[in-house]
This record gives C-alpha cells, structure tokens and sequence, in this order.
C-alpha cells in the first residue's frame, strides 16, 4: 500500500495522504483514487511512462495536454477499458478505495467508474431506455422511472425532456446527447465519472452548460476530465495534471499550475507556444 | 442546366452555343444523366418484366381468374391448371430454410464479428464467400447424394420416433420433400446471411460497444442488448437477401423435392415448387394454354417475392420507430 503518492516531476503535490485510514484524521482531502508507477503499452510501443498520481474525492481533476501525450489512454486505463484494445498492456498499480482495480471483477469495477466519451454515443433507444440501460442490465431493484427521473435531473437535462422521455435519443440536440449520456453514466451512481474530452464536438453553449454541470456534480461523484482546451481545465477543475509524451509533467492544484507552473515545459504550454 | 447558363450574356445563338459547350464539358452534367439512364433501367427491366410476364400469360388468366390461385389441379391433359401446390410448396420451403437458417447465420455472424479473433474471422469469411458463389447446381448434388439419404435413413425416422405425434412429421420417409428441399436451402443462404450480418456488425460504431461496456455491461450484454439492436436492420435486410434467395431457387430444389404437387401438413411429404416446376415443364409444355398457365406461374412467384419484401420493409419500418434516425444501418 503506498501510503504517499508523489507525481513523477513536480513538487507541488496536491495530495499527499491517501492511506484510508488516516484520511479523516490527516487531511481535508482523502483519495478515491491513487495511480502508482503506471507503465501502459501498445504492442511494443511504451505510450504512458511511470505515472503515479492521486485522484482526490468529490474533486474534478483535469488531464491536459496535446494530442497523443496519453491522456486519454490514462483515463482508460482507470476503468479499464483499455482492455478492449488488442496487445495493450498495463503496469503498476490502480487503486480504488484502497482496492485493486485489475483484481476487481471487471464489470463491477465499471459499475462505480462511470465513463462518458469524446462523442455523445447515445443507444438507438428511446430517452427513457437509455438512461435505464445500467440499471437494467444491473438488475437494479430500485424504480426505474424514479431513477431515471433522478439522473435526467442530476444531468440537467430533465426539464428539457420530461415530455418526451419516450422519443429516440437521436432527435435531441449534440449537447442533449452528451448531457443524455452522462445521465446514462449517473444512473448506476458511480463513485467516480471520467470524461474523455465531452465537450470536443459540442458548440460552445453546450460546452458551458455541461462545464456548469461539472462543477455542481463534484457534489455526486469525484470527477476526471481529460481536455484539450486549456481554459476549460481552468473553468471546472480543482487539480491539473499536465502530461507530454507520455509522462507526468506537472500536477498541481489548478490555480497554481495555471499560475505558477514549476516545470518550463508546463509553462510553455498553457502559455501557448507549442500543442 | 439553368445554373450553367446565367452566367452567359442572353445574346441568342451565341449564348445558345455556348451554354450547349459548357454543359458537355460540364462533367457533372453528364454523370448525372448516364448515372440516371442506368438507374432507370432498373425500373424499366422491372416494368418489362411484369409486362411480359402478364402479356404471356393471357389465356389461363381469362379462363381461370382468380381459382388460379386456389385450385390444386395441375393436368396439362384437360387443360386444368391451378397453383395453389407450387405456391404452398414454395413457401413451405422458403420458411423451413428460413427457420434453420436465421439463427444459424446470426449466430455465426456474431462469433464472427465480436467474439472470433481477426485472423479466425477473416479467413471464415473467406471461405463464406466461397460458399455464396458454388453454382446452386452443385448444392444439389450435395443433396441428392448425401442429404437425401442421411434423411430417408436418420432424420425422417428420428423425428418420426419423438415427434411423430406432430402432423408436422408423419407419413413415409421417402428422404425427398419439403423438409429436405428446406434443409438444402437453409445451407444455401447460411453463407448469405453471416456475411452480410457479419459486415453490419463489424460496422457498428466502437463507441456503442464502449458505452455499454462502461455501464458495467458483460462482453456479451453489450454485444446483445446493443451491438444486434444497432445493427438490426442490416440483419433483417440480411435475411430478405436469404428469404428471396429462397423463394426463388431452382435447380437445387427441384433435385430434392420430389416434384409431386402436392399440399400436406407433412414436411417428409414430396412437393413441388414455382420456380421446381417451370424449369421441369417449360420445354415440354404442348399447347399454348400448358405454356401460358406456366408463365402466369412466374408472375405468381414475383408478385409473391414482391409482397413479401413489401411486407418486410414495412415490418422494419414499423418496429424502428422507437431508435428513429437508424434508416441508413
């Protein structure tokens, strides 16, 4: 168990404490998440390198960083779904909770990290099945319609759809889609809710209004949210991780790696010169 | 045409010319219009077609009307002719094919598309193809001389001894009949059915299967809750290529139905089909009424073929309108 996490370069460690039992005791922030040494391969070809970092508990944490540095591969391997890719291998270590992520049975494991993606990817359903999809196939004993009353909420989407719960999920708007969809991923009350890239393929209206609903749901679930886009980082997120070429350059709390970034390369990139 | 000529000054012939030079190297102007004459002929193919078909089939449409479809006397002697055993052979073995195929191919199209590793998959897929393209002939054979026999000796007596007590198999194990002509058929259109299957699951989008993977789906929940739900009408449009395949095969069938028109509850019974009998009987038909009664046949078998595809279309169209915007899978 490691008591400490330390990113690989920086020195502002944001979290220090992840042992659970001392949590309360020790520290305003406990851990949800801690990633020790994560080594991750395609094939041959290594893609993440000695990563280590702590996700803190109802917190939003930010990956950053351009194109293939292995943000969006990081974020899959917290849920594992890098497993779905052929010839991927991961090492080191992925707790949650104090618990094995690669020892859990994975589909449990999924169950409490949910996962919204770069495109919304509604099912061919109606709004209504969509949102129920989780709890059905979980066997949820809950009822359903009050569930799915409660997610469509929590996504603030249910004002704008409450009609028509009964209409394909195809006939709302990208940003209804993407919001649909992260009440698809709320619905089985995830501990934890990763999202890779939401709001590339949004307008930016629809952009703001899941950034808003980001910052209310950290209340729910402790969020991470890759992206791209510098000052959306800025706008949701509590902590920052900066990554390039595959490894942890800087991991701060995000006023700060804004701010004062330690690390030159940090600073040339949010300051615009390269990415 | 309009937009090519508003940029040329109305000045008459000049004009005129000029607008006539331009559309002719207009390259899109005339894609258009021979991309256009070859999709109207395939309507006008169609239309020829039925015309020919209902031409040629005068007489026995005027003597008999509508009892066509409902009598079951096939004399060529007394000039009596009705279609009702060729229709209900036709269809009996179309259905039994279906029956065994549907599940065997959509079954298979899954292991392929999701389950199967790449190289596995793809070199099945090339001996599928293999298959779909073997001469209907060569089936045939196959059924003569090995489906035929294991039916007569295993099949027939097996199902006689469990489930006899269905009217569905009773009476004699000739090997030749409805059963068996569907049993060849069903192999025919297998290859059909996990071919085209297989590229319409392979075609859906990676972030479906992710999305239900995420939720905390098994591999195979997301495969069958919603990978098959996505790709479902290219299935069924999958299945229609099998079912016309069917409805409309020959030479296989008319080599393991026992060419008997016959109408039975019993699939051992010998039968007879649409497409069985005219192959047999077309060269040898004497006298114009044998002939024409055999052509109002074929038009029985594309009205049929029409209908049920119809039929079919509708069905999707009526069960999709809950996953709308799905028209192009």
């Amino acid at each position: 168990m490691h008591a400490s996490v330390r990113p690989a370069v920086s020195v502002n460690i944001p979290p220090t404490v992840t042992n659970a039992g001392t949590r309360e005791a020790t520290s305003a922030l406990s851990m949800r998440m801690t990633i020790s040494k994560v080594n991750f391969f395609y094939g041959a070809k290594q893609t993440l390198f000695d990563i280590s970092m702590g996700i803190a508990t109802n917190k939003v944490t930010a990956l950053i960083g351009p194109s293939g540095c292995g943000k969006s591969t990081l974020l899959r391997t917290f849920n594992r779904m890098h497993e779905t890719v052929r010839n991927s291998r991961l090492q080191g270590e992925i707790l949650l909770d104090g618990q094995d992520i690669i020892a859990q049975d994975v589909t449990a494991l999924r169950r409490r990290i949910g996962m919204v993606f770069q495109r919304p990817n509604p099912f061919p359903k109606s709004i209504f099945d969509n949102v129920a999809y989780g709890l059905r196939i979980n066997g949820s004993k809950l009822p359903i319609a009050e569930a799915v009353e409660k997610s469509l909420r929590h996504a603030a989407l249910w004002d704008e759809v409450k009609d028509h719960l009964h209409k394909s999920a195809y006939e709302l708007s990208g940003g209804q889609q993407q919001r649909l969809c992260i009440a698809r991923a709320l619905a089985v009350e995830p501990e934890v809710l990763l999202l890779d890239e939401p709001c590339s393929a949004l307008d930016p209206i629809s952009t703001a209004k899941i950034e808003e609903l980001l910052v209310q749901l950290k209340d729910l679930c402790t969020i991470v949210i890759v992206t791209h886009n510098m000052q959306q980082a800025a706008r949701v997120s509590d902590f920052t991780a900066f990554l390039l070429l595959g490894q942890l350059i800087e991991f701060s709390p995000t006023p700060q790696l804004f701010t004062t970034p330690t690390d030159p390369r940090t600073e040339a990139y949010i300051t615009g010169r390269f990415g | 045409m309009a937009t090519s000529t508003t940029a040329v000054p109305s000045a008459g012939p000049v004009a005129g010319s000029r607008s006539f030079l331009s559309r002719l190297r207009d390259g899109d102007e005339i894609a258009r219009l021979i991309t256009f004459l070859f999709a109207a002929s395939v309507v006008l193919i169609t239309l020829l077609l039925v015309f020919e078909l209902w031409q040629g089939s005068v007489l026995p449409r005027h003597k008999f009307g509508f009892s066509f479809f409902r009598t079951s006397v096939w004399d060529p002697i007394f000039d009596q002719f009705g279609a009702l055993p060729f229709i209900y052979g036709t269809l009996v073995t179309a259905g039994v094919a279906l029956i065994i195929a549907v599940p065997l191919g959509i079954g298979a199209a899954i292991f392929l598309a999701e389950l199967a590793p790449a190289r596995i998959s793809d070199t099945l897929e090339f001996f599928i193809d293999l298959l779909a393209a073997v001469p209907s002939v060569i089936y045939g054979l196959l059924g003569v001389f090995i489906v035929v026999p294991l039916m007569r000796e295993y099949i027939q007596p097996g199902l006689k001894n469990t489930l006899g007590f269905l009217p569905l198999f009773q009476g004699p194990a000739y090997g030749v009949g409805f059963l068996t002509a569907g049993i060849v058929l069903a192999i025919m259109v297998i290859p059909y059915i996990i071919s085209v299957s297989r590229e319409v699951l392979l075609s859906v989008p990676r972030d479906q299967r992710e999305a239900a993977l995420s939720l905390g789906s098994t591999r195979w929940e997301s495969t069958w809750k919603v990978v098959v739900p996505f790709a479902r009408g290219g299935i069924m449009g999958s299945i229609f290529l099998a079912l016309a395949r069917a409805l409309g095969e020959t030479m296989a069938v008319t080599m393991v139905i026992g060419n008997t028109p016959t109408i039975s509850a019993s699939l051992f019974s010998p039968g007879y089909s649409i497409a069985a009998v005219i192959a047999n009987e077309f060269t040898e038909a004497t006298g114009a009424m044998y002939t024409q009664s055999l052509i109002e046949l074929g038009l029985v078998l594309f009205i049929l073929t029409f209908v049920l595809n119809g039929f079919a279309r509708l069905l999707i169209v009526a069960t999709s309108q809950r996953g709308a915007g799905m028209g192009h899978t």
